[in-house]
Formats: structure tokens, sequence, C-alpha cells
């Protein structure tokens, strides 16, 4: 269940709503209180009543006075926008970093551990630090509930930090455009006790990623495709994403152009291998060139087998 | 001869016929209501666009188009709305017909390079909207071509910018003009305190448009030396750096933001004193907001990148920038409901939409308070709140003051009356559905709804229902406005001089002006504003 925001989500959330408090109780008052007059003057000196203006040019006094006051309630507000923004700039030494990915369409989280995950699992009352890395375009990691965000600048390092202090989860977004299904990249922020956190990051990752129930080697397969974001662009139903199907998608022969050239291909073990590691080198025709990423040190050679045993089923073999 | 002089500018060709008497017409009329037919498609092109991204968006999934025709539309609407429509928008169409008349001048300055901008601006604006479609793929980058996705995709970068920076040549021709005009043509008398408002937001605006086009023109170097020559300045898998380009891009536009405001600003100084029969409220004390609203405006950038990663001491210098901007606005929205104090004024549409657009004005520069703000700005950014602020300062600022201005000269330039009644309730209509379009977007910003989103989660629902049918109500209120103003402009009671009783010059002279506007240059020696009866002509 995603809870909707509360004060305690994370410790910005009071400062930055006493901001918000401030900037739209003032604004709104001015909204209110200006509109007002100028509805009672339109009544009072319509014409119909008022049949002759008052020549009046100006007012030094009043210009004085209505420069003034906005200038020190704007200061004040700037004042309070930025001691609110501050915090978040002062990262504590003793956060937690946790290693965040963000590529079309989706984010991956990767622990101290070496535990990698498609949902973000943070500790309660501990600081957390993510690290951002963006691999292709512009990304924008956006925690509403925590009033966090930032962007994603592939080529560059950014960071954000944050300490919940409520169990539970929270959306994540990505706030800045990266194409095509943009508005799908999101993942879920789990607030969880630090004993469990501790857990699961410390222990032997291996032992970690299956840990939920796997089923069959099918199950771990689909894991493997969740904690990666393939399927922000891959289907397992047959119907076209932005990339091909994975239904039937073995022993069928295909069109891939390598080197400007067609050239017809059977799939096998190896050219699923070379479909992953390094995807733009043959490309499906009909397919965009560049969008998939090759998974080079991070698609291990047991999470491969995994999903060749996924595809296997999934063409009937 | 006489005969010949009191010819309107409407009957008189020159040595052309047909569209050719107009589209090669230096008069600076003819020029004005040149860029008013192209602007106006454009702008109707825009809102069909607009209410097809809110029909999308009423529910959550595919409800009418794919996210691939979703993102195109959004990109097009913007580069339609913002390089097509607004940054034109009153100085093109406005300034041109109006400032000669109001200055007591025959033409601008420099006719020719007049009717040159405007070819200019459609060469621009062709080059702009065919590059969406000559790369492989629809275009799908949003106004802002930010790198390196608008590098990645197949959408043809190169051409955007070009058609941007021709554009910009438009706006800089059209801003050396307008500029010189007002230094060199004034009529004898008319000192700068002695000139009317809406020229003095042009003056303004003739220099933003100068010194930021440039930058378009630099920026522009820089992508042809990356794409071509592979030197790496945007583009990090060459080495360069995704935020300058960010930089670069909001040097230009968000002075360009300005360019838009200011003239809409000043069309509704013209307008507030003539309905309320009363001088303007402080008239020095708007002038001097202009120029500090031109000058600060340069510097404030950077406040559509808090969350980018700029460093901090950069962060809260734009932050306070911001904060000070926003107090000339401030003042001339007291001076405008100052000057309503002991009017006496007359209830018609263009007071009406003057009215309304301090409503919306006010409405959309309170929300950029909590957009200036560090803290709050790093919640709101790039949410539903910031298209709602824009719409609010760009569609409700500049759009108001348009319709203002249109339904305030109309007199002037057709020589005919519109139906009053009906233009009342095409304006009533427009403006509750303004409103129900966009106040539920800041709600949705606040709740967390980031922008350019094809598709949202359940509980982003009832606002963006809301939100759809007021975009319906609006589409209305503007279908009766077009209407009328279209049926009158042909059809409508023929006015005379001065239907409204305004002081500036234009309404001393014909309605529609002749060809060279004053039988004789008047002779200037009061305030603009000065409505006290003993003052009669
Ligand atoms: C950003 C979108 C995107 C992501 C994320 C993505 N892919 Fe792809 N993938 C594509 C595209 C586009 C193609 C077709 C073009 C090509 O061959 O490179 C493709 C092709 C493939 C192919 C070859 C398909 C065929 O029918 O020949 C395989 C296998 C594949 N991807 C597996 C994966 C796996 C596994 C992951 C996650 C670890 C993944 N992809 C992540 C976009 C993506
Ligand atoms: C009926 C009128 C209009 C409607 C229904 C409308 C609707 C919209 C919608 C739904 C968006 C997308 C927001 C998002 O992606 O989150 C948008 C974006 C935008 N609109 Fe409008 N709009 C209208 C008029 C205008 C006008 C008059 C202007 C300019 C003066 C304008 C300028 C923009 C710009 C610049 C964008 C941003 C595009 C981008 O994100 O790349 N719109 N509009
Ligand atoms: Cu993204
Ligand atoms: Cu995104």
């Amino acid at each position: 269940m995603i809870e909707q925001t509360t004060k305690d989500a994370s410790t910005f959330v009071s400062q930055v709503d006493g901001a918000f408090v401030f900037i739209f109780g003032i604004s709104i008052l001015f909204l209110v209180g200006i509109t007002a007059f100028m509805v009672y003057y339109i009544l009072k000196y319509r014409k119909s009543k008022n049949a002759e203006a008052t020549h009046i040019e100006g007012s030094n006094t009043l210009e004085i006075i209505w420069t003034v006051i906005p200038t020190i309630l704007v200061l004040s507000m700037f004042y309070y926008g930025w001691s609110g923004w501050k915090s978040q700039t002062e990262i504590p030494d003793d956060a937690i970093p946790i290693k965040t990915i963000a590529r079309m369409w989706s984010f991956t989280f990767q622990y101290e551990n070496g535990l990698i995950t498609d949902t973000l699992y943070v500790p309660k009352d501990q600081a957390v630090k993510l690290d951002l890395v963006a691999l292709d375009v512009l990304h924008s990691l956006y925690i509403p509930a925590f009033r966090v965000k930032q962007d994603m600048v592939p080529g560059k390092k950014t960071d954000i930090w944050f300490e919940s202090e409520k169990e539970g989860e929270y959306e994540i977004f990505c706030a800045e455009y990266c194409g095509l299904r943009h508005s799908y990249m999101t993942s879920t922020v789990k607030v969880i006790p630090l004993i469990d956190f501790e857990k699961m990051t410390q222990i032997d990752s291996t032992a970690l990623v299956n840990n939920n129930t796997v089923v069959d080697a099918r199950q771990a397969g689909i894991s493997v495709t969740r904690k990666y974001g393939c399927n922000a662009c891959h289907t397992a139903d047959g119907s076209k994403l932005v990339g091909p199907s994975y239904k039937n998608i073995l022993g069928r022969s295909r069109v891939v152009i390598q080197d400007d050239e067609e050239i017809e291909v059977i799939a096998d073990e190896d050219y699923i291998r070379r479909s992953i590691y390094e995807p733009n080198i043959e490309v499906v025709k009909g397919y965009e060139k560049g969008l998939m990423l090759s998974y080079k040190d991070q698609v291990t050679e047991e999470e491969f087998m995994q999903l060749m045993d996924y595809f296997k089923y999934l063409s009937g073999q | 001869m006489s005969e010949h002089k009191h010819k309107s500018f409407r009957e008189e060709n020159g040595s052309y016929k047909g569209v050719f008497a107009w589209i090669f017409s230096t008069d600076h009329k003819r020029i004005g209501l040149l860029y008013l037919y192209a602007i106006v498609s454009f702008f109707l092109i825009g809102v069909l666009l607009g209410a097809l991204m809110k029909l999308e968006l009423m529910a959550p999934g595919k409800t009418v188009i794919d996210p691939a025709t979703y993102n195109a539309i959004f990109t097009l609407h913007g580069v339609i709305m913002i390089f097509l429509v607004v940054v034109p928008g009153l100085p093109a169409v406005f300034g041109n017909f109006l400032l000669p008349i109001m200055i007591g001048a025959k033409d601008v300055a420099f006719p020719k390079l007049n009717l040159l901008s405007w070819w200019i601006y459609v060469f621009g604006a062709i080059i702009a909207l065919s590059s969406l479609f000559m790369g492989g793929g629809p275009p799908d980058t949003g106004w802002t071509f930010y790198a390196p996705y608008a590098f990645k995709t197949n959408t043809n970068m190169l051409p955007a910018v070009l058609g941007a920076f021709i554009l910009g040549f438009s706006s800089i021709l059209t801003g050396i003009n307008f500029i010189v005009t007002i230094h060199r043509l004034r009529a004898p008398g008319m000192t700068w305190f002695k000139m009317p408002l809406f020229p003095w937001t042009l003056y303004g605006t003739g220099w933003i448009q100068i010194l930021a086009t440039p930058i378009v023109g630099i920026t522009l170097l820089m992508i042809v030396g990356e794409r071509v020559l592979n030197i790496g300045f945007f583009d990090p898998a060459l080495g360069g750096d995704p935020i300058l380009y960010q930089h670069l891009f909001w040097i230009y536009s968000h002075p360009a933001v300005y360019i838009m405001i200011l003239p809409a600003m000043g069309a509704i100084s013209e307008i507030i004193p003539t309905f309320a029969n009363k001088s303007i409220f402080g008239y020095k004390a708007i002038v001097i907001s202009t120029l500090a609203i031109a000058f600060v405006g340069y510097f404030v950038w950077g406040h559509h990148m808090f969350t980018s990663g700029m460093s901090g001491t950069a962060l809260y210098t734009f932050s306070l920038l911001t904060f000070l901007v926003a107090i000339p606005s401030a003042i001339k929205v007291f001076n405008w409901v100052g000057t309503l104090h002991k009017a006496s004024i007359q209830l018609e549409t263009p007071f009406f939409w003057a009215a309304s657009f301090l409503f919306v004005f006010m409405i959309g520069g309170l929300s950029g308070l909590a957009l200036g703000a560090l803290a709050t700005n790093v919640h709101l950014h790039d949410t539903a709140f910031v298209v709602a602020h824009f719409h609010f300062i760009v569609f409700g600022g500049v759009g108001f003051a348009f319709m203002g201005a249109i339904h305030y000269w109309f007199p002037k330039i057709w020589g005919r009356m519109y139906n009053s009644k009906l233009a009342t309730s095409g304006w009533i209509i427009f403006f509750i559905g303004f409103c129900t379009l966009y106040l539920p977007m800041f709600f949705l910003g606040v709740t967390g709804m980031p922008r350019r989103y094809y598709d949202y989660v359940e509980k982003f629902h009832g606002p963006n229902i809301v939100s759809t049918i007021g975009s319906w109500v609006l589409i209305l209120g503007l279908i009766i406005i077009i209407y009328n103003l279209i049926r009158s402009a042909y059809k409508g009671e023929k006015a005379d001089k001065n239907p409204w009783g305004g002081r500036t010059l234009e309404w001393t002279v014909d309605s529609p002006p002749t060809l060279e506007n004053f039988d004789e240059i008047p002779v200037v020696n009061r305030s603009p504003y000065d409505y006290r009866k003993n003052l009669e002509s």
C-alpha cells in the first residue's frame, strides 16, 4: 500500500511544508485581498454610480509602501526557502550509501554488499545517501512524500540524502522527461526497520536475491528482468513495446542490421548473450538502435542462465 | 487630393494587387495584421494540440492516443506556442500596428526592414516546424530540446535550433526597428515621460530581443561544432556537459518570457485608464518597474535548474534574484488596481479582459514565489504545478492581454464595432474554462504528479477530469469570441474615431487609419492619460 504523504515520511517534510504554508499563505492572502479591492472598486466606481472620475496621478507615499512591504515579504520567503533547503545539501557522515542507476526507463538500486533491487529499501531513522548515476539521458529521482528531487545527469555524479521516520511504501517518479516511457519510469521506496535492512544488505547478497520463494527457474528469470528494468522495453506476452517481446524468442529466425547490412540470424544462446552484452552491434530490424544499453558488468553469468531458462520456457522449449 | 488622403490603409493597395498588396506592403499596419493572421492560425493549431493532450489525460491508461503521439504533441504544442505565438505575440501584432500611431509617427523608422522581419518570421516558422518532421521519428524532445536526449533520438536538433535562431533574428530586427522608431520619431513635444506605456514596454522588450537572441546563435554554433566536428560541448558521450546546454537554453529563453509579458503589461496599462476614465496611477513607477523587469529578468535563468546539480552558491543567488524580479511586477499590479480608486468605470469587454488579466496574472505571479524558493522548488520542479504556473503567466498573462487588446483596438483596426454582449459572454465562458483547466494542475503538482506525463497513477485521476472539462469550456468561449470578431469585421456597425473615450494619439486618427496615419503630425503637450474634462481636445 502506498502511503499518502505524512509529516514524518522524511525529516525534510516539516521544514519544506513550513515554507509551503508560509508562501502559499501570504500568496493567498494577497490574491484574495487585491481581488477584493478590485471588485469593490469596480462595483463602487462603475460609471452608473460614479459619473465623474477624480483626477489622481499617483502617490509617492503609496509607491514606497507597496515597494517596501513586498520586498520584506519576498526576502523572508527567500529565507524560508533557503533555510528549508540547506539541510538537504548537508549530507550526514554516517549516511548509508546506495548506488542508484537510472536508464530508460527504470531505476535500480545497489547496496553496499552488491545486492541489486528495483525497489528502493531504506532503513527507518537512519540517513541514507543515494549516489545518482544516469546511463543514457537525463532522468530525475523524485520522491514526493519525502519532498526530495534530484536530476540524474549522464557523465556527472549527483547525490541526494534523506532520513525517513516512518515505515511504509512511497512512490518514486522520474521527473525529468526521458523519452517514450517517461511516465512509466516509476518505482517504490520501502522504509523498513534498520535490523531488517542490515540483514538484507550485510549478509552475502547471492543468498538473498531470490529469497522470496523461488518457485522455479521461470521465477528466477522474471526476477532478473524486473531487477534490471528490462520490462520497461520488453514484454513476455508477444506484444511489441520498445523492443521485441521475449515470447518465442528462441529458435526463431529474425533479420538484424549489422554495419548497415541486413543479416538473417536464428536466435540461440550466443545470440541472446550478444543481445544483452552488446545490444547495438546487431540491431533487430524495425527497432531503434541505441535504446538498449549494454548490461556488461551488471547481469552476471548466473543471472544470464536464469534468463535463458525463462526464455526457453517462453519459447516452449 | 484630400479625397485620396482619407482612404483607409485597407483600401490603399499601392502598386500590387490582391494578397500581394499585403505580403509586399511596408505599411506597419498591414504588417501588424499579417502577423496577426499568422499568429492566430498557429495559436489555433496549438490549442487543438493542447486539447488533445487534455483528452488523453482525462483517464489513466490509454484514452485516445499512444505515448509516442502524446510526446510528439506536447513538443509541437510547446514549440508553436512559445516560438511562433507568444514571443512575437503582442509586439509583432499590436506593436507594429499601433506604435507609430501612438507616438505620432507615419510609420516605423525602417519600413522595409519591418516587412523583411515578417518574411523571416514565416521562413523561420517553416524551418522550425519542418525540422520536427525531418528526422526519422516523431519529434518528441519537448520544446526545451534538452541534451543529451534531443541528440540521441532521431529528431533533428540542428534545424530546430536553426529555426529558433531565424525566428530570433526576426525578433532582433523588430526590436531594433522599434527602438530607433521610439528614439527618432516621437511627435514634437512627446518627451520620454509623455510617451504612453505600451510604447514604453515595447522599448524594454526591444532591448531584450537584441541582447538575448545572439545567445541562440552561439548555441547553434556550438551544436554545429559538436555534431559536425565532434567537439564535446553538451553530449556526455563526447565529454560534454548537458548542464551547459541548459544554461544556454535558459539564458535566452528566460528573457524571452519577458519579451512576452512586458508588452502584455503595456497593453493592460492602456486599457485600464481608458475604461476607468482616469489617469493611470503612478505612471513613472510603472515605467521604472518595466525597465527593472527587463534588466533583472536577465539574471534569473538559473531558477529553471535548481535540481539540475548546480553549485549551492549559484542556487541561492538565482533564488534571491528571482524574488527581486517579483517586486516590480507587484508594483505594477498595485498601480493598476490603484487606478480604479475613485474612477468612473465603463464596464465594457476590454475592461473585463483587463480585470481578469489582473486576477490570472496574480495567480501566475504568486505561484511563481513557491517556485522561486529553494525548499519548495525542489518539490514542485518538473511537476504539473509548473505547467499550471506558466500557463497562468503566459496564457493568462499574454493571452488575456492579447484578448483585451484585440477587443480594445478592434474598432481602430477594422473601423467597426463588435457585438458587445456576445463578446462579454465569450469572455466569461473563456475565463471560467481557463480557471477550471489550470487550477487543478496546481493541486496535481503539489501532490506530486510530474509533468510531460502520458499516464498517471489513480490518485491523480479526479483533478485531471476537472481539468479536461475545463479545456472544453475554454474552447467554447474561444469559438464564440472568434466568431464574433470575424463576423463584426465584416458586418459590425461602423465605429467612429474614439468609441471608448481614449486619450492616446491613436484615438485621434480615423478608424481605420489612413495610410500615413496623420494628416498633420500632432504636437503633444500633455501626459498621455489626462482625462480631465477641461482639457477636452
Ligand atoms: C531502453 C529499452 C530497453 C531495455 C531497458 C532493455 N532492452 Fe532489450 N532491446 C531493446 C531494443 C530496442 C531491442 C531491439 C534492438 C536491438 O536489437 O538492439 C532490444 C533487443 C533485445 C534482445 C534481442 C531480441 C530479439 O528478438 O532479437 C534481447 C534478448 C533483449 N533485448 C534482452 C533484454 C534484457 C534481458 C534486458 C534487461 C536486462 C533488456 N533487453 C533491456 C530495448 C531495451
Ligand atoms: C486550450 C489551451 C491549452 C491547453 C489545453 C494546453 C494544455 C497543455 C498541456 C496538457 C501541456 C502538457 C503538460 C505536461 O506535459 O505535463 C501543455 C504544455 C505546454 N503548453 Fe499548453 N495548453 C494550452 C495553451 C497554451 C498556450 C496559449 C501556451 C503559450 C502561450 C502554451 C504553452 C505550453 C508550453 C510551453 C508547454 C510545455 C511543452 C513542453 O513541456 O515541452 N499552452 N499545455
Ligand atoms: Cu527517466
Ligand atoms: Cu523521465
